[in-house]
């Protein structure tokens, strides 16, 4: 649970000035500290222990509800309470919020198919597989920021970056544009070496024959360098990013260690269903 | 009297896909409405670190102030706290104006009823 700070202005306390008060949920928000403003005399009953009260209480502290910590802010300006807050939070030994830029793909599980395309192409061990066959996001810090391109390579537009830029990656509503871009990506995917999504559409002879030369790790890495480079020149993959790649025999086998767990996954979900029918 | 929806704001801390003014002029509104609500930096890092307040929050009737729906009750889902469409409802500070969320957000609170 996150560290909460309750601004109370509830019965027993003073109500706050209107710019201080905004001033003090600003501070705290831009901190990362989640604030929960109770007023109309809602009680505090439901704080948990990391929680801090904080309120005008004009020298007069309530009885303390199990842990809640009550504090007395009057006659303190927000950078002030902002600081109070900081010293709780070190002192309850919690770890400071907002470290880490919350970056990281999202599925929308209306719209995965669960081919595991994005496994396959993902290099940083992003998605994982649950217990029942289904793809997940199991590693979120592992997700490189700014880089959305596993949401590009998805053929059904099932993966989302909330904090990303443009539609339909932002979450905005798909539409049949999105859909018919989508497909054309087909051959980008198929581009990449992880060729899983082609293997499930299209079974094929023709499908496997093509399948097969494209497995030619060169040709692979190759395809897939010159893919990451168009991405970039897209702006769909910032520099940094690239530059932090690991090196081409790293991406190969990184792809190589990718591509069979998704077909392991892709095959055990195989078994599943024909021990389920 | 029924019960109002709890009013919940993300303040989408750690990046800039929110115009500033219009979660600006939202957080003011909501801090001068007098109405009870829950403010928090970031619903994408509660979702990551699955933070149980996600899955209070989902408990009953909710109205969230963040950025594009379908995002936003799959980061839920994400955390093991799914929304119920029927139960909760939300605003888009990416493509709505502020007196619009602020206007919506009010009115389920029943703070306002125009």
């Amino acid at each position: 649970m996150s560290f909460r700070v309750a601004l109370y202005e509830g019965e027993g306390a003073s109500p706050l000035d209107a710019a201080n008060r905004f001033a003090i949920l600003r501070g705290l928000l831009d901190k990362g500290y989640r604030v929960t403003c109770l007023r109309k005399g809602v009680p505090v009953a439901g704080s948990d222990s990391s929680s801090m009260v904080l309120g005008r209480f004009g020298g007069q502290l309530p009885a303390a509800i199990s842990s809640v910590l009550f504090h007395d802010i009057d006659g303190l300006d927000a950078p002030a309470v902002v600081g109070l807050v900081d010293q709780a939070q070190s002192a309850a030994q919690l770890s400071a919020p907002g470290k880490w830029k919350p970056w990281f793909p999202v599925i929308d599980y209306s719209r995965c198919t669960n081919c595991m395309q994005c496994l396959s192409f993902c290099l940083f061990e992003v998605y994982g597989v649950s217990k029942e066959g289904k793809i997940q996001v199991q590693n979120q810090p592992n997700c490189k920021t700014e880089c959305p391109a596993c949401s590009r390579v998805c053929p059904e537009v099932a993966i989302l970056f909330p904090k990303y830029r443009h539609s339909p990656i932002n979450g905005d509503e798909v539409n049949t544009e999105d859909i018919r871009r989508e497909a054309m990506k087909v051959d980008i995917s198929a581009l990449l070496g992880g060729d899983i999504y082609s293997m499930l559409r299209d079974r094929s002879a023709k499908s496997k024959s093509r399948f097969s030369k494209e497995r030619d790790d060169e040709r692979a890495l190759k395809e897939r360098q010159n893919c990451l480079a168009k991405l970039q020149q897209e702006g769909a993959i910032p520099a940094e990013v690239l530059a932090a790649l690991p090196s081409p025999a790293e991406i190969l086998a990184k792809a190589e260690a990718a591509r069979a767990r998704a077909q392991a996954a892709i095959e055990q979900n195989e078994k599943r269903t024909v021990q389920q029918s | 009297m029924s019960t109002p929806r709890r009013i919940v704001y993300c303040n989408c801390s750690f990046a800039r896909v929110l115009a500033p003014e219009v979660k600006t002029k939202v957080l003011e509104g909501l801090a001068a409405s007098g109405a009870a609500f829950d403010a928090v930096p970031d619903l994408c890092e509660m979702s990551a670190k699955k933070d149980l307040a996600l899955v209070q929050i989902a408990e009953g009737d909710v109205a969230i102030a963040a950025c594009f729906p379908r995002a936003v009750r799959w980061l839920f889902s994400a955390a093991g706290a799914p929304l119920d469409s029927d139960r909760s409802r939300i605003f888009n500070m990416r493509s709505e104006t502020a007196d619009a969320v602020l206007g919506s957000l009010l009115r389920d609170d029943g703070t306002t009823t125009t």
